[in-house]
This record gives C-alpha cells, structure tokens and sequence, in this order.
C-alpha cells in the first residue's frame, strides 16, 4: 500500500548523505534529554535558590571557620543561655545567643553543618552503590536471580526504617558520625534498589539495547554503556530527595537520644538539647531546626526541580 | 438557528433541514502554539467544506496542521499553548468557535463525532468498553445504565465485533487491534452523528484489517449518509473512499481536487511528488522517487512559499511571496470545478 | 486472579522469616545483658542467672532461640514473656496496641481527605496560583522534621493559644488525639497531595482524556470518572503501604505527646534491651505491613484491569 510514511522514511536516509547538508544544517539540532532538562532546569526558579543554598551549605561545611571566629564547644557560663539573641549584629559570636553551657549558638549551628551534610551524603552515596548494583542486577538478569534479590530487597524494607536505625545505633557504645551512617544506610538501601530495578526494566525493552545487543556487545557493555545512563534519571532524582530525608532522620535519631551525641557537634545534638530546654530557652532548638528545614527543603527542591525537567509529561 | 436546543431531547441527529450550505465550513482558519521556543504556527488560514454524505480527505506529512484542524474543529484543542487567532469554523451556518462551551460539548459527539488513531491509547484502559459505549446514551439521552448497555450491544453488532453480547464487559487491552478500532468507530457512530472526523483510523492497524475496517467506516457512512473528513497520508485509503482531497502542507492547503483528478493531474509540486513517490508495479527496477528534504520547522516556516526548499520547480517568487489558493483552469480557460492550487507555478505543473 | 493471589501468598512467607530472623539477629547482637539488668547495680549470684537464662531459653543457641520463638507465635499465638516484669508480650501490646492504632486510624483520615483533596486541587489548577502555593506548603511540610513540626504545634496550640492539653492524658481521649494525629500525617499527607496531583497531572494528558472530551461528557464526569478512575491508582498503592508506615513512625510522634502506644514500647524496649518484646512489637509490625501490601495488590488488580488478566 502506497504510503507517505515510507516516503518520508527515504526522505531521511536522503538528508542523512552529505550531499545535501544546506537544509540539514538549517535544522535545529536535537537535544539529548540531558541537555534538555538542563535547559528547563536553568529558568526553574526553585532550581535557582536550592543550588545556591547548597553551595553556601557545602562551603559551610568545608570551612565552617570562614563564617565565624567563635568556638562550638568552648562555653562562658556567665553568657549561658539566659542571655537573649542580639539579632541585630548579624554574624557576631552571640547573635543568635547562647545556650546553656554558654556556648555561641551561633558558632554551634556553622560547625554542626560538617555532621549533617557528611551523615547526607555518605548515607546517600552507600544506598545509591549498593541499591543500584542490587537493582541493577535483579532488573537486567530477571528469573531467580530478581527473585532471589527481590526477596532480599523485601526483608529489609519489612522493618520500619527509622526502628532499623534505633536498633542498630542502640549495639554501639560509642556513636560517632560514621556509626549513625551505617545505621542509616543498612536499611536505606532497599528503596534506591527498588528505584533502580524498576528504571532498568523499563530500559531493557528499549529497541537501542535490543539493537546494541543484535551488533554482538556484551553483557558489560549493555549494562555500562547502555542501559546505566538512561535508567539513572529517577535514580538520581530519589537519591537528591533522599539525601534531605536521610539528615532529617540523623536528627530525629538524635531527639530519640540515639543519634549523635555530645563531643560531636550536630544540629541533632542541639535539637535534642533545646527540647529539654524548650519552655525556658526556644532559640536553642529553634535555630538548629530552622537550618535544618533549610538544609533539606534544599535538596528536596533540588530533586524534584531535576525531576520536573527531566519528566517532559509533567509540563 | 437552534439545532442545539431543539434536539437536545430528539434522538435523531438529521434536522435543521432549514440550513441549506455545507454541513461543516472551516474558513481561514489559524491556529497555534505557544511555546518554550516560540510561536509555532500549525494553521495558516485553512478553508475547506463537507457535504453530507460526502467524504473529504484531508492529506498530509506529520506536522502539516491536518490533525491540528481536526481538532480545532472537534474542540479539543489542549488551549493553552494551543490558541486560535482567527477564522471560523460553521457547522450548518454557525460558528462553533463563538458558542459558548456548553452548547459545543452538546454537538461534539452528537453531531460530530471522532474517530481517533490509536484506539488503545484513546480507549480508557479502566473502563469496561461496555461502560464506554453506554456512556454515549446515558450523558446524551439520559438512557439508565442497564438500557444503555443493550444498546453497547447492539452497536457492537453494528461493527461487526463477535460475540458482542460476552464482550461487552471486557477492557480495551483484551481486544485485537482491529477490534479495538471497531469499537472506536461505534462509539464515534452511536448517536448517528452527522459528521464523523477519522484521524488516521487504520494507521496503527495491520494491512490485512485495514481493509476492512476503512471497509466498514465507508458503509456505515452511507448507511447513515454521514459527512466523513478522513485526515491520512495513505495515498491508498484514499483513492478507494474520499469524494474530494485537500492537501496541507505546513499548516496550508495547497491543492484541492476531487479524487480523481488529483491523481490524474495534479496541479502542485507537491503533490506531484508524493504521488511520484509512491512505488509502481510497472516501475519495477527503477529508483523509486523521494521529495528531498524535510518538513519545515513551524517555529520557522520558510518565506514565501513554505515547500519552497525542497521544490523542484522553486524560483525567486517563489522565495518572497506566499502563493494564494486560486481556481485552477483548463488551458483554454474553461472551468475545473472544485479545484484549487497555492502554487506560483500551477499551470506548468498541470499542464507541463 | 487466584494464581495472582497464591503466588503472592507464597512470596510473603520467605520474606516473613527472613524479615524475623533479621530482626532477631540485629536485636541479639545487642550489647548488655537483660537479665543481669533485671538486678541493678547489686547484681545476683552467677547461678540464679544462669537459671533464669535456661529458663527463659537464653542459654540455648541463636538458631533454636528462633525456632522456639517463631513456632511459639505461629502454634500458640505465643509471642514470648517481657523479661523484666514477666508479663506476656500479648498482653502489653494489648495495651499499647489500640492506641497507636486509633493515632495512625485518625493520622490516616487526615492525610486521606486533606492529602488527596490539596492533590486534586493542585492537579486541576497545574501551573496556577494554587497549585504553586500547594506545592510550597508539602515542600515546607516534608523538609521540616517530624519532631520540630511535633513542637511547633505544641508550642503554638498547647503553650501560646491552650487549645490542647500538651501532653495526652492516659485516657488516650479521641480529642486529644487529634493533634499527634495532625503531625504524624503530616508528611504522608504532603506525600499523598504531590503524588495525587502528579498523576493526575500526567493523566490529563492521556489520550483517553481527549477521547473523553470529545464524546462530549460534561466536565465533571470527565474529571470525576475518567481522569480519577486512573490517577487514583498509585495513590491508593501509596496509602496502603503507608498504613504499615504509619505505626512505625508513631515512635517520635508517642515520645512528644508522651502517648503510651507501640511507638513508646518500642523506645523503651530498645533502651532497655528487652529482645523478646522488641522482636514481637517488629514481627507484628511486619505482619501488618504484610498483610497490607497484599491487599494492596489484591486492591490494586480490582482498579486496574491489566493487572487483573494479565
């Protein structure tokens, strides 16, 4: 049956030689999706101030003395916590006052960045390693390989995560950053695998892998090559909300008094002092909790804006 | 006119007999869309007429503005980006585009129906097609559930799909694709509609059912002696049904021709070349002929005439100035009813 | 459908004691010693401990602990004894239970209405005023932590205003639960109200819609049969699985408004190192997300008929 598709089709194949190249040319160039997104994410207000916070975050994190000269842990009990904010000398040792070994709260909240954004991103980048492998591997091989890791994945995510990481923090005597860190990421895991499973069945029907398959590739360079860069999109976009989640949940471990606790400096361990403290001193825990609604509505915002771009059905 | 009101509780779709032009009129009618990238202009200023009983098909590459005016015409353009500047579109003598939304909901399935092209992804896929059917009847006619279901059944019937009275309760996704198609054309046909819109019915079906369902929707058309605007780039479909061919070409019609003419001389450049593109037995061993180049860019439709880049024919006229839509004549001047070309060159294309 | 189910069935038990014996595992790795904390300080003569171990089954290995235990709760519905006061398990999760239940019941209505509600706002006005300030509010709501939110409200109503009592009396009265209710469900609402609105969203754009459209339906019916039919499908996927979610994450919420529930046993057992007690509290948890992921899928084969016959 005569149809125009098929002219079309050779239409291409013509334009393809280069012996035409002047309308070729003319034609705007095809972005990748990556490209794409980025273009969106560029105009995206909430993608905007999210990256700035988190670069101000980090560069606290990383230099905590360029922000402030006072100490975190030195305390003058004649300043302790009785002695209100001054909020109007921005920056200054007792702007936002003291607490009740007299130390800055200030100077607390700039040192305790270092804990939060470590215990994020560590946690994140185990989960998203070890999740991703499992995920991978269950997606791309199938039969009772994705049972048998399906299964596994379905063991850990029946506990509770919060009450996984109670259980875990609760056997170490001494509980430092790195500690809460395993605690987070011995349960946190199964979601990302979850997430890449899911995202590597899809890519595995594609007609390119299909196709990368016919030429003779390997199973190596299917899985590296092809099928890896295209299903890390929600992977990515988990692992950003995630992160915000994952310092939401060393801080809340904190309250629950199984969290990080005192040499470290954390806003966890300043919340869980201020609540204590609540009815006679509220800046104490208001400060810290306010950084860290900040901190992880920023990387929530950072998540979602990537997500939006990189969905050209949510337009 | 009050076609609308008068029938809101008249079952048979056949009146406003006192309306004596076509059924349905597009006149100059634009539309477009605005977005990330810029304007992207899809309608230019399309006429066109359908008769009742009458078949117009509407041909053209993808992006040439053919679905895009089926569904201005339909009005269920996504508005925005989509947006319509200017024209007109009447359906028996009254434009649809200046009816308030309520009135044009009560013609759009009653009076003018769709058939769309991938019925599984235009088929709700929670819905039984039983419930889909009936829907017709119950929002229209106000029928209860248990009478609109007889009546799914009987249109089942009607297009032929087996053991309708089992099936009737099944989802889309258990239908064959030919199947699901019939289903899209009861449901289009259940208020016997006075003008159908097929958009590429029988594209994602296999040749073999192709046949047959085009078969079927010709039938069905007389039977009711319905309008049909067959909007397809299948050279072939056409031939077999349409009584008169509009041609579109990055948003424009540029040539308008009862069949057979159209395939006998054609009188544009371009569709000379898609006629000269389609594969010939008798051509065998031969190269089979392509219109170079692509499709323009509707964010950047060229100067003048848009197929300008890739016509074998194009002169400096042809780059400054848009050709209008003329009468095209025999070469003693005599008339060639119902034809029209919109190119600078329309006479050494047909008589050349 | 029944192989559906069976299949389902089957996949639940391994993941049942795997799940089990992990937490058993974890809980025994433990640090400290239960029965020597049943003596304090003074401590007990090395023979009265070992008796109570033996009797207790502690002295026997890990494996066998396990298998005494699981064949107790599956035989005898028996999930063991709290090792500091002798109380059977069963009867103080009877205490505890109903409570965190009627807390995660209410917390579940207030996402269900407010989550699906702000959703289907926000998805009908997509790219609007409203849909922008609703996508602020569940961004606000999922960066704040449960406990800070839990103080906030805390401050605001109980402190400041005195519209509630701060803490929950132990009548557990259903007033008073409202607020712990509010903070608990609190982010699964934002949840529920982003993936409403984004299904939806995604939905609208569906050819059937424009199908639906050009049938000429009214709106209402297009919105409200066709559009919700489908959106409404990973929402209540999320809802169910939120249940069980819902119970584990009380724990925090029964600590700020000091509410005696499972959450509240679970702190304490966890402090106290009462295995036995940790590992019921777990296994029924784990039960009821179980139970609620399969009637999820069962629920979920009803709504969409692909599943159901594929």
């Amino acid at each position: 049956m005569p149809d125009v598709t098929k002219t079309a089709t050779a239409v291409e194949d013509a334009v393809a030689l280069p012996a035409d190249p002047a309308p070729a040319a003319k034609q705007e160039k095809a972005r990748s999706l990556w490209g794409d997104a980025w273009v969106d994410l560029r105009r995206n207000p909430y993608f905007l101030v999210a990256s700035v916070l988190i670069f101000f975050l980090l560069l606290i994190a990383v230099f905590p003395s360029l922000f402030t000269s006072a100490s975190p842990t030195k305390g003058d009990l004649v300043k302790h916590f009785l002695g209100k904010p001054e909020l109007g000398s921005i920056g200054s040792e007792g702007w936002l006052g003291y607490d009740g070994q007299g130390r800055s709260v200030y100077a607390r909240l700039i040192y305790g960045t270092r804990a939060s954004i470590i215990v994020g991103v560590a946690v994140t980048a185990i989960v998203t390693i070890v999740g991703g492998v499992m995920g991978m591997l269950a997606g791309y091989f199938g039969g009772w390989i994705d049972a048998l890791l399906s299964r596994l994945t379905d063991i850990f995510f029946g506990i509770p995560f919060l009450l996984g990481a109670m259980v875990v923090l609760q056997s170490f005597v001494e509980r430092t950053v790195w500690v809460v860190v395993f605690a987070l990421a011995f349960l946190g895991w199964t979601q990302m695998a979850r997430v890449m499973r899911g995202a590597v069945i899809t890519v595995k029907h594609a007609d390119y892998v299909h196709a990368a398959k016919a030429l003779g590739a390997g199973t190596g360079r299917i899985l590296f090559r092809h099928i890896l860069p295209n299903a890390m999109a929600p992977v990515i976009v988990v692992a950003t909300i995630a992160l915000g989640g994952y310092i939401s949940a060393e801080a809340t471990l904190s309250y629950l008094g199984l969290g990080l606790a005192a040499p470290t400096v954390s806003w966890g361990v300043d919340i869980s002092t201020g609540v204590d403290q609540i009815r006679v001193a509220q800046h104490i825990l208001l400060w810290p909790s306010i950084m860290l609604s900040i901190t992880v509505l920023a990387f929530i915002m950072l998540g979602e804006a990537v997500r939006n771009a990189l969905d050209p059905k949510l337009r | 006119m009050t076609i609308i009101d008068n029938t809101a509780t008249v079952p048979s779709p056949r009146d406003g007999a006192d309306h004596t032009g076509p059924l349905l009129e597009v006149r100059d009618l634009h539309v477009e869309f605005h977005t990330r990238d810029g304007v992207a202009k899809a309608v230019n200023g399309v006429n066109y007429s359908v008769n009742a009983g009458e078949t117009l098909a509407v041909l053209g590459e993808s992006g040439s503005g053919k679905s895009v005016t089926a569904q201005a015409i339909m009005g269920i353009l996504d508005m925005p980006p989509g947006k319509i500047p200017q024209g007109e579109i009447l359906f028996r003598g009254q434009d649809m585009l200046k009816m308030a939304e309520e009135d044009r909901r009560k013609i759009r399935g009653r009076k003018i129906a769709m058939i769309f092209q991938d019925a599984l992804s235009s088929l709700n896929p929670v819905l039984s097609v039983g419930y889909q059917l009936g829907e017709m009847f119950r929002v229209h006619q106000g029928l209860s559930k248990k009478d609109a279901t007889v009546k799914a059944v009987e249109l089942m019937d009607k297009v032929k799909i087996p053991a309708a009275k089992a099936r009737v309760t099944d989802y889309p996704h258990q239908f064959s694709g030919g199947m699901r198609q019939r289903i899209m054309i009861a449901m289009a046909l259940a208020l016997e509609p006075d003008l159908i819109i097929a958009d590429e019915p029988t594209t994602a079906l296999d040749v073999t059912v192709q046949a047959q369902v085009m078969d079927l929707l010709a039938e069905l058309q007389q039977e009711y002696n319905m309008g049909l605007i067959l909007i397809t780039h299948d050279l072939g479909v056409v031939a077999d049904v349409a009584d008169k061919i509009a041609v579109m070409y990055a948003g424009r019609i540029v040539e308008q021709a009862p069949v057979h003419e159209l395939y006998k001389r054609p009188a544009h450049p371009y569709t000379k070349g898609l006629l000269e593109s389609i594969p010939r037995l008798d051509q065998k061993g031969q190269e089979l002929y392509a219109i170079k180049g692509l499709p323009p860019n509707l964010l950047r439709v060229p100067t003048g005439c848009a197929f300008n880049p890739r016509c074998p024919k194009a002169d400096d006229i042809c780059r400054t100035e848009i050709p209008a839509l003329v009468p095209v004549t025999e070469q003693d001047g005599a008339d060639l009813p119902g034809r029209t070309s919109a190119c600078h060159f329309w006479k050494e294309t047909i008589h050349g | 459908m029944g192989r559906y189910v069976a299949r389902r069935l089957l996949q639940m038990i391994p993941v049942f004691l795997g799940t089990t014996l992990l937490i058993f595992l974890m809980v025994y790795s433990l640090p400290g010693d239960p029965v020597a904390g049943m003596f304090g300080d003074k401590g007990a003569d090395p023979a009265t401990l070992a008796k109570i171990r033996h009797d207790l089954g502690l002295d026997l290995p890990l494996w066998q602990q396990y298998w005494n235990y699981m064949t107790d709760i599956i035989l005898h519905f028996d999930f063991g004894t709290q090792i500091r006061n002798g109380r059977p398990i069963t009867e103080v999760l009877g205490e505890a239970f109903p409570v965190t239940l009627q807390l995660a019941a209410l917390a579940f209505a207030f996402e269900l209405v407010f989550g699906i509600g702000l959703g289907i706002i926000a998805g009908l006005k997509a790219g609007r005023l409203a849909d922008n300030a609703i996508l602020i509010f569940t961004l606000l709501i999922i960066s704040i932590p449960v406990f800070v939110l839990g103080f906030i409200i805390k401050m605001v109503f109980a402190f400041e205003l005195g519209w509630i009592e701060p803490n929950v009396s132990n009548d557990q009265l259903v007033s008073e639960m409202i607020a712990p209710a509010i903070v608990l469900g609190g982010l699964s609402l934002a949840y529920v109200a982003r993936l409403t609105r984004t299904s939806m969203a995604e939905n609208l754009r569906a050819d059937y819609m424009r199908t639906a459209v050009a049938k000429g339906l009214p709106r209402r019916r297009v919105i409200g049969v066709h559009l919700m039919r489908n959106s409404m499908i990973p929402v209540v996927t999320f809802l169910g699985t939120d249940i069980g979610a819902l119970m584990g994450g009380a724990v925090v919420t029964e600590r700020i408004f000091n509410i005696k529930g499972v959450g509240g046993l679970i702190a304490e057992s966890i402090t106290r190192r009462e295995g036995s007690t940790l590992v019921g509290l777990v296994t029924i948890l784990v039960i009821i997300y179980l139970v609620t992921s399969l009637l999820i899928d069962l629920l979920y084969a009803v709504l969409d008929p692909r599943i159901r016959y594929a």
